[in-house]
């Protein structure tokens, strides 16, 4: 018997990212402030059985970002990625 | 002339639509098809997902996301939900949700894991563990509505006969769909391959060659994908035509 490891694709994360950012985030490409790996964000490690969700790197495991909600706010810890760079919007 | 339909939100703002069950039927012991009419849906392509949001009377709410089953077709979308028992979401979408009942959608969402049949004419290899079959049969079926003629192949690995999903679906014969079906514990009978994990052999076998460079599309449990995906970069796949998508218990 093996334990399955508790994440799952950035893209599991992808409703919420967009509902924060207005964009599609998964094709969001990001540069891991830890290793430098760059990766699209539909590539990263997402951990969502928590209170929020966290996106880890896949190459080093820091995390990347954090976003949690509350009634009231939802917060956006980024300080794990050097950039996001978005593929600009059709038209 | 008639428009061309353009499948996504372009642009619009995501929000929660209210969905109504319309039909439902069992596609194992454990997991169950849900038919959903949708106003207002902007359509989707094959492979994207979507989130489900139940709301309680105490006004207390939670959400799943789920990949799409079907192609599309309009204001209808189909979903396969496996019930998890000690889950919070599954539960009741599989035992409890009743045609003409009512739940909330937000989608469709994800751009990466998505098969798209107007800009890609390259073979197409599908790698399905268990329930990752979901997104991948939405891809079959809309290579299918398209009569499309994108060769693809599909390696299905599964616990056993009995666990197998879209068993209608996957008798149908489709020109130019391989299919391979892999059993991890208990194979029919005389069923030439031993129960087994998915190998090397399997993925060369039931696939493509690397210099066909074929899009290989991997869904299941993080396990089974980590297994495949790495055993295709070992055959050779250029591992940024390994597309992903890890699927996990989440209830």
């Amino acid at each position: 018997m093996t334990t399955e490891p508790g994440f799952l694709d950035g893209n599991a994360a992808a409703g919420d990212l967009e509902s924060l950012f207005g964009a599609d985030m998964t094709m969001a490409s990001g540069q891991c402030q830890g290793c430098g790996l760059r990766m699209r964000l539909a590539e990263a490690h997402a951990y969502l059985g928590g209170p929020g969700t966290v996106l880890r790197c896949p190459g080093c495991e820091d995390v990347l970002l954090r976003m949690v909600r509350s009634p009231s706010h939802l917060w956006l810890d980024a300080s794990g990625l050097d950039y996001l760079r978005l593929p600009a919007a059709a038209g | 002339m008639a428009r061309a339909a353009v499948p996504g939100r372009l642009g619009a703002r995501l929000r929660w639509l209210e969905a109504r069950l319309t039909g439902r039927h069992d596609e194992s012991d454990t997991a169950r098809t849900l038919v959903f009419d949708v106003p207002g849906w902007p359509g989707h392509l094959p492979g994207q997902h979507l989130d489900v949001r139940l709301t309680a009377a105490d006004g207390y709410s939670t959400q799943r996301s789920y990949s799409i089953a079907s192609a599309p077709d309009g204001e209808r979308v189909e979903l396969t939900v496996e019930r998890i028992d000690d889950g919070e979401v599954s539960p009741y979408l599989v035992d409890v949700l009743e045609v003409g009942d009512v739940i909330e959608l937000r989608g469709p969402v994800g751009g990466w894991f998505v098969w798209r049949p107007d800009e890609q004419k390259e073979p197409v290899l599908l790698v399905a563990g268990g329930s990752g079959i979901v997104p991948l049969m939405a891809m079959i079926r809309t290579r299918r509505a398209l009569s499309d003629r994108v060769p693809f192949r599909l390696v299905y690995s599964l616990r056993s006969p009995r666990s197998q999903w879209f068993v209608p679906d996957l008798r149908t014969q489709d020109p130019g769909l391989d299919k391979t079906f892999l059993y991890s514990r208990s194979a029919p009978e005389g069923w030439p391959r031993p129960p087994g994990r998915v190998t090397a052999n399997d993925l060369s076998a039931g696939g493509w060659p690397p210099d066909f460079e074929p899009v290989c599309y991997v869904c299941g449990s993080t396990g089974f994908v980590e297994t495949a995906a790495g055993l295709l970069v070992a055959l050779g796949h250029d591992p940024r035509r390994i597309r992903t998508e890890r699927f996990g218990p989440g209830g």
